[in-house]
Formats: C-alpha cells, sequence, structure tokens
C-alpha cells in the first residue's frame, strides 16, 4: 500500500492501536531481539529496590518500533525518508498505546513526491509517551 | 577525518552486522508489527524488494554485535541485575537512577535505501553534542548525542541513525 499526494491533506490524521494492556514478556521479548537486556527492562526486583522505579518498564525503542509500525502502515513498505522521535514519558506494563500520524505538508523535492507528518502516541490516561516527525516518499 | 575521530569511532559500534531474515522476523514479533515482509521470505520475494526487508528501528539491534555492548551480560563477567541479590554489583550511592547507561532520549533515523536479509552492514559511530539541563522532574539532566552510519557491504550509506541519551541525579519523578 502507499499513499497518493494528491488524496492527502494538511491535518488529515491517521490512527492505530499499538498495544493494549503492554505485557511485561513483550518488554522481555523486545530485550532479547534488541540485545538490549537492561535490567530496568527486563528485572523487576533490580528496578524496584536498587534503581527505584515502581515497576520495570519498557525500551523507549519498544515504543518507537510499534509506531514505526503504524507509520510503514500508513505510507507503505520502504517508504520512510525520516523518522524521529523524543521519549516524553516512560511505558509501563499494563499500558494501551495509540499513535496517530498527522499530515503536515505534501510537497515536492528534486521531483520526489514527499509527505511530512506528525507523530504522536499516548497511554491510555491521553499521556503522550512519544513525540516525533516522519517523512515519506508518496506516489 | 583525523586520526583522533577514526580512533574514536573504531570503538562505540558493532564492527559488522549481518542483518538475518530470523533476527527480523524475532524483531518484528517484538514490536507487534505482523506484516508478511518480515516474516514470509515468499511473499517478500514476489514484492517489489524481492527479499525481506527490515523494519525502520531494526538497527538498533547492531548491540548485539556489539562485543562492548555494556548492557548485555558476557560470559564471566559480573552483571548488575538481580540473582540471590537484587544487584549483582556494588554500586556507589547516589550514583543515579539510569541503571546502565542512562536513558534513550531521543531517536532520529534517516533511511538511505531498504535494508534487506543478506546485507552486511558495518557502522561506525561518532560522538555528538553534550548538554546538561535542570529537570523539573529528575535533578540534573546530562544528555549526549551519537550518529551511526550503517553501510551495507557495497559501501553505500543505509541508514543514518541519531541518539540522544540522558544521565539523571536520581530516578525520575513519575507523578
Amino acid at each position: 500500500m502507499t499513499l497518493k499526494s494528491s488524496d492527502l491533506t494538511v491535518g488529515q490524521t491517521f490512527s492505530q492501536r499499538l498495544v493494549e494492556d503492554l505485557k511485561r514478556t513483550q518488554i522481555v521479548q523486545y530485550a532479547g531481539a534488541s540485545g538490549d537486556y537492561n535490567p530496568l527492562h527486563t528485572d523487576e526486583i533490580f528496578t524496584t529496590k536498587v534503581a527505584g522505579y515502581p515497576s520495570v518498564f519498557a525500551h523507549g525503542m519498544l515504543t518507537m518500533g510499534m509506531t514505526g509500525a503504524m507509520l510503514t502502515n500508513t505510507v507503505g513498505d520502504g517508504r520512510l525518508t525520516k523518522y524521529g522521535v523524543r521519549f516524553t514519558s516512560q511505558v509501563w506494563p499494563g499500558d494501551t498505546l495509540d499513535a496517530t500520524a498527522t499530515v503536515t505538508r505534501v510537497f515536492e523535492d528534486g521531483g520526489a513526491k514527499l509527505v511530512d507528518l506528525d507523530v504522536v502516541t499516548v497511554n491510555q490516561t491521553g499521556v503522550e509517551v512519544l513525540k516525533g516527525y516522519a517523512q515519506a516518499r508518496v506516489d | 577525518m583525523s586520526d583522533r575521530r577514526d580512533r574514536k569511532a573504531d570503538t562505540m559500534a558493532a564492527k559488522t552486522f549481518p542483518v538475518e531474515f530470523s533476527h527480523i522476523l524475532m524483531f518484528a514479533r517484538a514490536i507487534g508489527d505482523d506484516n508478511p515482509l518480515y516474516r514470509d521470505p515468499d511473499h517478500a520475494k514476489a514484492s517489489e524488494f524481492g527479499a525481506v526487508i527490515a523494519p525502520p528501528t531494526f538497527v538498533q539491534a547492531s548491540a548485539q554485535f556489539d562485543p562492548d555492548y555494556g548492557l548485555r551480560p558476557k560470559i564471566g563477567k559480573p552483571w548488575f541485575g538481580s540473582g540471590k541479590e537484587p544487584t549483582g554489583i556494588r554500586r556507589e550511592a547516589g550514583s543515579g537512577g539510569g541503571g546502565g547507561g542512562g536513558l534513550h532520549a531521543e531517536q532520529h533515523y534517516e533511511y538511505h535505501r531498504p535494508l534487506r536479509a543478506g546485507d552486511v552492514l558495518t557502522a561506525t559511530t561518532t560522538p555528538g553534542k553534550t548538554w546538561e539541563k535542570e529537570g523539573k522532574r529528575g535533578g540534573k539532566l546530562m544528555f549526549s548525542e551519537s550518529v551511526t552510519e550503517y553501510r551495507n557491504q557495497d559501501g553505500e550509506l543505509v541508514v543514518t541513525a541519531k541518539g540522544v541519551g540522558v544521565r539523571t541525579e536520581r530516578p525520575a519523578d513519575q507523578a
């Protein structure tokens, strides 16, 4: 699936539920796949007793990865030219996340048709956990 | 490039990162992405890419190929996670809430060409800016940036990644 520039308007939004009731096991699964075994994500005892957090929490990159799936589902495979984020709040086990991309610009650059998107992911209480941007080639 | 920069770059990233289908499959499962391009080689072969490709954040998994990566238990070395005790390493009081390596504040990617299973990437990391900020929730915040260029077996630039890490003086408040 790819987007057509003629179908895009500034302000248009695309949304996707990323995860419901995030499980600790998925965080561990991401640790294994990414290679980041930081105990803050994988070890409840270390995280609560030594580091002083209420529980383990997700890698920022897990949220960025899940949000990236929303983007590729929206703009198509292999279409992203840029994707960047800030991690604005932590993501905890039990969180439900929704991501939204908003069209901010549709333009041409050197013959390539491009779209700029604002990207935001929020948790079940509406707190923003990730905020960023993406750019993609469109037809 | 100066010698000094070469040496730094040399010590900071995976030397080579072989991108393999089974690793992409596991990574896609972990981020909950059911895209058949990441899990079905036949589907991927028939696509415009001709092969399984990697999801946008996959190069983060280059940590697997960094021999010195600090957030992976290593054979015969102490590990700071819990075993019999809450931590396997005695830590200095007030050494911060970051646990290991601080927290990840930002990540940025620029994509130059598709990353395919079978590619062998070479990563070159150079340190970027560092700065400090007074945080509302975690005391003083110390930020540092690094830029990694991933090139394929033909020397072509595939992905440029810029990461920003932050260390806090104490665990960030959850209020």
